[in-house]
This record gives C-alpha cells, sequence and structure tokens, in this order.
C-alpha cells in the first residue's frame, strides 16, 4: 500500500514505526480511478466536444483555403501585363484587361479616405477626451456601432439621391460619397480606441507640464495612437475596396480610363474592380469571365495585403 | 477657456507677511472630492532650495495635497478647494488663473516613470517645444540630463525610444524633463517606490543636488529616505472622527525636530513604527 | 532667476487660440457624424414617401411586382430576406460560435505545446514560442474570412459551390422531395448556395465577438468548477458559455443584421425570382437584391418605389443592428466591472 510507505517516509531520519500500517490518510481509496481513461463517459464526452468543435472549426476555414485556391489558379491563369494595362473588351472580344478598373478602385477608395478620415479622426479625437457622462458622445459612439452594419446598398441609395440626383450623372464622387458612409464607422471607432489605449500616464505627464489640451491630443496622444490610427484606416480602405453595392448607380462602370488626354475624368462613371467583377462574372462569354477571376485575384491581393499591414500595425502600439 | 497672464512678481511684502524666502503658500481648509472630505486644514509653508517632504500613512492625503499644488486635482470630477495656495504672490486657485499657466511653472514627477513614447531627446525636449523655447534646445537637453545624473549612460542612445531604459533610469528620465524648463518648484510624488533600493539611492543624491536650483516637495511612505533627504518635514494623518476618513495635517517643521523629537503624539506613534 | 532665461511662460495667445478652435473643430464634426446618421435615415426615408403615399402598405403584402403593369409589391424580398438570413445564421452560428470556443479554449495551443513534447522542443526559445503563434494565426485565418469581399464570395459560389451542392440536391428532390424543404429542384442559383455563402460571410462575426466575450469570462468562474472536479466541457458548458452567453447572443443579434443587409453574393447566388417558397432549393429574392439589379435601370418613376423598397430594408437592418450594438455595449460593461 502506498500510503504507509508515504507516512513512513514524511518522518525523515525516525525510524518507521511497525504499527503505522493502521493508519490510512487516504481512506482506502482506489488511486486506479484516478488515472484518465477514455472509458469514463465524462472523459470520453470531453474528448469527444473537443473533436467536434475542432472539426468544425477547420471545416469553416475551408471557404477560406478553395476561394484563394481558385483565384490563384483561375485568376492566375489571365494575369498578364495586358490584364493591367488595357481596357474592359467587348463581349466576344479576346484579351482585354481591366486597368482601368484598378485606378478606378484607388481613385474612389482614396476620394472615400479623404472625406472620411479627417471626420472621422477629429471626432475620434472628442469621443476620447469627453467625459463619461457627455451625451453627444455617447450617441455617436452608439450610433458609429449600429453604423458599421450598415447595408451597402443602402449606402449607394443615399449617395444616389444626394450626389447623382444634385449632379445630374454617375461619378466616382457619388462612389466616392458613398463609400465613405461605410468607411467612416470603422475609422471613427478604431481611432478613437487607439487613442484611449495609449496610457494614462502619458497623457497626466503631458498635463503636468502644463500642455495645453490641443498639444496633449498632437503631441502626445496621437503619435503614440499612430499605429493603430492606421489600422483602423487600412481596415476602412480593404472594406472599401471590396465593395460593389455601393458603386452599382454612383459610380456605374466605364470602359475607358480615368485620366484621358491630361484630364482627370471624376464626375463620370468610373470603373472599379468589384463592379467589373460583378458584371463580368454573369457574362455567357469565356474570356469575360476569366478576366472576372483574374480582378477577383488582384482585388484579394489588395484587400489581404491592407488586412495584413493592418494587423502588424496594431501590434506595434505601446500598451 | 480664457488664458490669464501668471503674472511675474517677486513676492513683494504687501502685508508685512510675505517672506521672500517662502515659494509657495498651502493653506487647505477643507479638500473635496464630491461629498468626500478628503482633507482639512493643513497650512504648509515650502521654503525656497529647501525639500519638504510629506509622511503619513497610507489614504492620508498626501498625494491629494501635493497634486493641490500645480492643480493636478482639478483633472478629478467633482474636487472643491476651501482655501488657497499662494504662489508668486498669487492665488493659484484664483478664479482668473489658468491652470494650465500654472502648471508650467510647476514641474511634477510621478510614482511610475511616465517617458512619453517617443526618443530619449524628445522627451526632455518636450516642455522646451511646449513653452516655445526658441534657444538652442540640444544644449538645454544636455544640460538637463547631466542635472539628472543621466547624461553619461544616455548620451550616444538619445535618439532610441525612452521606453528602453530602465526603471531608474526612466525616473531619472522624468526628473530631466521636468527640469529643462527650469521651473521654480518640483513636485515629486513618491518618486522611488516603484524603483530598486540602488535607483532609489541615486535619485535621493541627485534630490539633494537639484535643491540648490529647485524647491522641491515630495510625498513618501519611506521614513528612512524623508529623514535622509528633507530639511523640512509635514506630518498628515487620517481623521475618522466623521465617519469618513479625512486627511489633516497634525505636525510641521524641521526634518530633524520631526523625527528625533515629534511633539504630537500621533507623531511620536508613526514615527517609533506603531502603524504603518 | 533674470526675467530673459526664463523657459517657462503660459500658453501663447496663438496656442490658446489654437487649443479653443481646435476643440471646437472636434466638437463640430461629432456633431458632424451624428447629423449625418440622421441625413441618411431622413433622406431615404422622405425619399420612399411618395410611394408610401402611392402604394400604402399593400407594398408590403403583395408578390407581385411587374414594372411593365406598374404593380409593385415586395413581400417575396422581404420573406427571402428573412428566411435567407435566418437559416444563414443558423448554420453561422453553429460554427461560429464552434470556432470562437475553439479559440477562446486555447485548444490549437495545447495542441501544438503536445507535439512539440513529443520533439522535447516545447520550451525552445524559438519553437517554443510555436503555440502562442499558431494560435494567433488561426485567429487571423478566420478574420480574414470576413475580408474576402462580398462580390468574389459570390463568384465563387456561382463556379464552386452550385456545380458543388447540385448532385446531392437533385438526389435530395429525387427522394425526399415530398418534404417541404426540398420540393423544388436546383437549376443553378437558388436558396441554398445563397446561405452557404452567406452562413460563411456572416460567421467571423460571430467568432470575433464570440470570442471576445468568452475570455472576458473571470478566470476565477472557470478555475470554481475544475477546483470542483468538471471535465473541460463540462466547465464550458456549465460555466464559460452560459457566462458568455448575453455577449455571444449580441454578437448573433450583428451578424443577423449583417446577413439581411448583405447584398452581392446574394445577388448573384439567390436567383432573383419573385417567388415565396420554403423549398431551399427555389430561386428568391432579397430586398438588397433587388435594390442591386432594379436601380441601375430604373426610371425616375421607378427610383420612387425602390426607395420605398429601401426603406423597409432600412428600418429592418436599423431595428436589428440597434437591438444588437445595445446588447454588446450592455454586456461588455456589465462584465467590466467583474474582471479579475
Amino acid at each position: 500500500m502506498t500510503s504507509t510507505s508515504v507516512e513512513a517516509n514524511s518522518k525523515a531520519g525516525s525510524r518507521p514505526n511497525p504499527n503505522a500500517e493502521a493508519f490510512d490518510p487516504f481512506h482506502g481509496v482506489d488511486f486506479s480511478k484516478l488515472e484518465r481513461s477514455l472509458h469514463r463517459p465524462r472523459t470520453f464526452m470531453s474528448m469527444l466536444f473537443t473533436v467536434i468543435v475542432s472539426a468544425m472549426t477547420l471545416f469553416a476555414l475551408i471557404p477560406l483555403f478553395s476561394v484563394l485556391f481558385l483565384l490563384v489558379w483561375r485568376g492566375g491563369r489571365k494575369l498578364s501585363i495586358a490584364a493591367f494595362t488595357q481596357l474592359p473588351p467587348a463581349p466576344l472580344e479576346q484579351s482585354g484587361g481591366f486597368g482601368n478598373a484598378i485606378v478606378g478602385t484607388l481613385a474612389i477608395c482614396g476620394m472615400a479616405l479623404l472625406i472620411s478620415l479627417p471626420i472621422g479622426l477629429l471626432s475620434a479625437i472628442f469621443l476620447a477626451q469627453a467625459k463619461p457622462d457627455n451625451r453627444l458622445a455617447s450617441a455617436v459612439r452608439f450610433a458609429g456601432k449600429v453604423l458599421t452594419g450598415f447595408p451597402s446598398i443602402l449606402a449607394g441609395v443615399f449617395a444616389y439621391g444626394v450626389v447623382v440626383m444634385a449632379t445630374g450623372g454617375y461619378s466616382a464622387l457619388a462612389g466616392a460619397v458613398a463609400l465613405s458612409i461605410l468607411m467612416l464607422p470603422t475609422i471613427l471607432l478604431t481611432s478613437e480606441d487607439a487613442i484611449r489605449m495609449v496610457p494614462e500616464r502619458m497623457k497626466e505627464a503631458a498635463i503636468g507640464m502644463g500642455a495645453t489640451h490641443t498639444q496633449t491630443v498632437w503631441m502626445v496622444l496621437l503619435p503614440a495612437a499612430v499605429p493603430r490610427i492606421l489600422t483602423g484606416v487600412m481596415l476602412a480602405i480593404a472594406r472599401g475596396a471590396g465593395e460593389t453595392a455601393p458603386l452599382l448607380f454612383t459610380a456605374l462602370f466605364s470602359n475607358y480610363w480615368l485620366l484621358w488626354h491630361g484630364h482627370l475624368k471624376l464626375m463620370q462613371p468610373t470603373a472599379s474592380l468589384a463592379v467589373l467583377i460583378y458584371n463580368f462574372a454573369g457574362m455567357p462569354f469565356a474570356n469575360q469571365v476569366e478576366l472576372a477571376w483574374a480582378a477577383a485575384l488582384v482585388l484579394v491581393v489588395m484587400v489581404l495585403i491592407a488586412n495584413l499591414i493592418g494587423q502588424s500595425l496594431a501590434s506595434r502600439q505601446v500598451q | 477657456m480664457a488664458t490669464a497672464e501668471m503674472v511675474r512678481q517677486e513676492p513683494v511684502p504687501t502685508n508685512g507677511n510675505v517672506d521672500p524666502a517662502v515659494v509657495m503658500d498651502c493653506n487647505i481648509e477643507k479638500l473635496y472630492y464630491g461629498s468626500f472630505k478628503a482633507v482639512r486644514d493643513t497650512k504648509i509653508l515650502f521654503q525656497k532650495n529647501a525639500i519638504t517632504a510629506f509622511i503619513g500613512p497610507s489614504g492620508c492625503g498626501k498625494s491629494t495635497v501635493l497634486r493641490c499644488l500645480n492643480r493636478m486635482n482639478d483633472l478629478v470630477r467633482g474636487f472643491r478647494l476651501e482655501g488657497n495656495v499662494q504662489f508668486r504672490g498669487q492665488d493659484i486657485y484664483g478664479r482668473k488663473i489658468d491652470p494650465v499657466a500654472v502648471r508650467r511653472y510647476i514641474g511634477m514627477v510621478f510614482q511610475q516613470p511616465n517617458p512619453f513614447a517617443t526618443s530619449v531627446y524628445n522627451n526632455v525636449a518636450f516642455g522646451l517645444r511646449l513653452n516655445d523655447f526658441k534657444g538652442d534646445k540640444a544644449a538645454k537637453v544636455e544640460e538637463a540630463l547631466k542635472s539628472a545624473a543621466l547624461w553619461d549612460e544616455v548620451k550616444d542612445k538619445l535618439n532610441e525610444s525612452a521606453l528602453a531604459l530602465s526603471g531608474g533610469q526612466q525616473q531619472r528620465l522624468c526628473i530631466a524633463r521636468a527640469i529643462a524648463t527650469e521651473p521654480e518648484v518640483l513636485l515629486l510624488d513618491e518618486p522611488c517606490s516603484a524603483l530598486d533600493p540602488v535607483a532609489t539611492r541615486s535619485i535621493e543624491e541627485l534630490m539633494k543636488q537639484l535643491k540648490a536650483r529647485f524647491t522641491i516637495a515630495i510625498v513618501t511612505h519611506n521614513l528612512q529616505q524623508a529623514q535622509r533627504v528633507s530639511d523640512k518635514t509635514g506630518f498628515l494623518y487620517v481623521d475618522t472622527s466623521e465617519g469618513s476618513r479625512t486627511g489633516y495635517l497634525v505636525e510641521f517643521g524641521d526634518s530633524n525636530q520631526i523625527f528625533h523629537d515629534p511633539k504630537e503624539k500621533e507623531t511620536q506613534q508613526y514615527i517609533k513604527g506603531e502603524f504603518s | 532667476m533674470p526675467a530673459e532665461a526664463q523657459i517657462c511662460k503660459p500658453p501663447t495667445r496663438s496656442q490658446a487660440v489654437t487649443d479653443t478652435a481646435f476643440r471646437a473643430l472636434c466638437q463640430g464634426f461629432t456633431w458632424l457624424v451624428a447629423v449625418i446618421a440622421v441625413i441618411i435615415v431622413l433622406k431615404i426615408v422622405l425619399a420612399a414617401l411618395p410611394a408610401v403615399r402611392q402604394y400604402g402598405l399593400g407594398f408590403l403584402s403583395g408578390q407581385v411586382w411587374d414594372p411593365h403593369k406598374k404593380v409593385y409589391s415586395i413581400l417575396p424580398e422581404i420573406w427571402g430576406t428573412l428566411y435567407s438570413s435566418v437559416l444563414a445564421l443558423i448554420f453561422g452560428t453553429a460554427f461560429g460560435v464552434a470556432a470562437a470556443l475553439f479559440l477562446a479554449e486555447g485548444f490549437t495551443a495545447d495542441a501544438v505545446f503536445a507535439l512539440l513534447k513529443i520533439v522535447n522542443l516545447q520550451f525552445h526559445p524559438f519553437w517554443g514560442k510555436l503555440p502562442v503563434q499558431v494560435e494567433n494565426l488561426l485567429s487571423n485565418l478566420i478574420e480574414l474570412l470576413a475580408a474576402i469581399p462580398s462580390v468574389v464570395y459570390g463568384l465563387w459560389g456561382l463556379f464552386v459551390i452550385i456545380p458543388l451542392i447540385r448532385p446531392a440536391c437533385h438526389w435530395l428532390h429525387a427522394d425526399l422531395g415530398w418534404i417541404p424543404l426540398f420540393g423544388t429542384n436546383l437549376s443553378g442559383p437558388g436558396m441554398l448556395p445563397a446561405v452557404i455563402v452567406l452562413s460563411i460571410m456572416i460567421l467571423p462575426t460571430i467568432t470575433a465577438i464570440g470570442r471576445g466575450s468568452l475570455l472576458a469570462v473571470p478566470t476565477r468562474l472557470r478555475m470554481a468548477a475544475y477546483g470542483l472536479g468538471a471535465t473541460r466541457w463540462e466547465a464550458i458548458f456549465a460555466v464559460t458559455l452560459p457566462t458568455a452567453s448575453r455577449g455571444i447572443f449580441g454578437g448573433i443579434v450583428l451578424a443577423f443584421g449583417r446577413a439581411l443587409g448583405e447584398t452581392m453574393a446574394l445577388a448573384m447566388l439567390v436567383g432573383n425570382a419573385n417567388v415565396i417558397s420554403v423549398s431551399l432549393f427555389s430561386p428568391a429574392n432579397t430586398l438588397a437584391a433587388l435594390l442591386a439589379n432594379a436601380f441601375p435601370e430604373a426610371s425616375p418613376k421607378d427610383v420612387g418605389v425602390l426607395m420605398y423598397a429601401a426603406m423597409v430594408l432600412l428600418v429592418i437592418t436599423l431595428l436589428v443592428n440597434v437591438a444588437g450594438a445595445y446588447i454588446v455595449q450592455f454586456t461588455a460593461s456589465e462584465l467590466e466591472g467583474e474582471k479579475v
């Protein structure tokens, strides 16, 4: 019995008492019951659930790999210099590319950023400094959270009503306005978080030195929060670049370049990768469908790079 | 927020009571956070070029009193002061006084070292930039770092991140940052409590050197440190008679007297170590 | 100290003016955000009012959409939106919560650690970091699911999912067609492909919020369960999940909101037929897909009607998103005081 040897060894240096056998501190417990065994139902169930959950998680990742694989396989086939430099082909035309769509996506996203970044960042500065009982801050923060789930098509509907009808036509600007509505909540909320994450003690140090509110923001808070703010910006760009619905009837589509004979045509219908993919995917022409895949590959690469940059920046911020 | 000039006055004896050797005159009658009376009846004079220490058990309001001196308590919601704090002949809690301006003249070093997330140089130069200093910043930075006994250790690392320094170095950096603008008064809120004994000693030595140029007020829970370092000491204790813990000044005087011949009973008990 | 050498000085006039101006600017822009939010809602509602007056509530209960005859009604779309979202929510929740549990409980880290133990590398300075890195990689991969643009999912669904499930759907319809769920034949786009893709798209939302809620459960609660002899999963079901349930529920509601508003994947996969059917294989239509298809070619008269449909979608998604945001916020603040 292990119990007696434990007893005997615990009194180091003393002679084992031959009469100690009577005392069993564990009251005759069968230690073999402590062994782990799958025969026991509770242990088995626990293992079973682990297996099920692991399988489900890995299963959930299959689509990701499938999408990426197909993009590379079907899209990669069609990638060439021509794809980047040529204009979209007409039906039944072979070759052609989506160079103007790439430029269009970048231009529309850039313009959307120009609108949403100042508004989002400056509001975030206010929100981060606001007292907890400030009703404007709570309301706007809540509105931001609700707006992150705003249907992208409705952003397009709104931009249609405001810009397209006011200016009388489709334009890159209208598309940018639609996208900025979708980018604004992300930039606003992540920037506020970024500024709040700057350690309180740094803010205290600045105030202790007699910095004004604005000086504290510009000289201490913003520089320290830049990595995470950029993360939010990258995520917003990634989202904006991938959106199709808001552009369907704001920027529409175009088969021409944005920059033509030195004129920047921002108030004209503009091509974008997302809309091109949508248009070409449903066409009965193999060339167009292959181009859709290639364009999808380019778009996903852009979006993934933006996401990865954003994620790596987030880890750089000081805690 | 209107900016009122902190009018630069030599402490002129307008009513015969102002002593040129007194830099700050703190008269706290009552100090409230909301409805909680945190401190009462604490009157302390801060002598020029002397180190004044606050000692007392935890929760007696030492840090609160210290933070009154540069209006850092304004950041706490519900803060209210009945009394006044005289600095350069003016009450810094006067209605027209801008707390931001007050803090320019009074430096503070906190318990936790808190350098900014930027280079060593930028940390020390922060105050210079804040005050729109047009002269040679690099020279002032070097001077401040030398005064803080940190120059030799960082002179090759000026452009590296301040957060890479050790705890003791960071605290000396914070001191350098505070003294770069040459404020009249330096407030130190338990500056060594987050540091190891070696770093603590080096900062205590530093304080004794800085005394020649600055007026220093220090809060510490370390009696030996207060004894080693200070010229004047104020002992604060907690009054629980009204149902809440209100701090008050029990005794104030020369450090020698406080530590070797305390007059009040509570002081005697504290010095002898009967309660923490 | 001579006056000239004094470095300290109060804020200069320009510093003070800049301070006031900048603070006003920030506050102004915050008001701007609030105003923008209100304007977006108002604009759509106001633009819909003429059509509301004209078509009334019959718009919501009728089933015919015929621009030529000027008969408009969106009940099939409302049905399609809700049906597809609910179905997607079921699948998305199952897999999303599973993934959230998997990530929050750290099974990957444990598995990698066990593997490293076999080769005795678990404390190696370089290899020893592998468990955490693999865990982070997995978490990032799930997040990447959300990064793929909707239209790419639509493309993938068209060319991968539909061909993939078609044989199984034919079989189900042929053999089990008496069950309403399998009542029609899958000819191409339809409810099921759309639902499958939609579940994949909303899964990351549930996983992200669910994982956050699970991680926020105070450790001491789980330790209490383990201390009483619970197995891993007994602790999860008895303690962790119930405590995190409200947060997870908030995530589910938010995911529901996303599903309701999702446009492109559905426009490409759901079939765009104004049909109300319980069958998984039947083509259908959603509000968002209707707008996506009809708006570009709409005449000014049609636009008014479409605005009405847009308003209906707006109301539905706003209600769900407000509820979801409120639940998530409410739960987060509750647990904040609890955190140990």
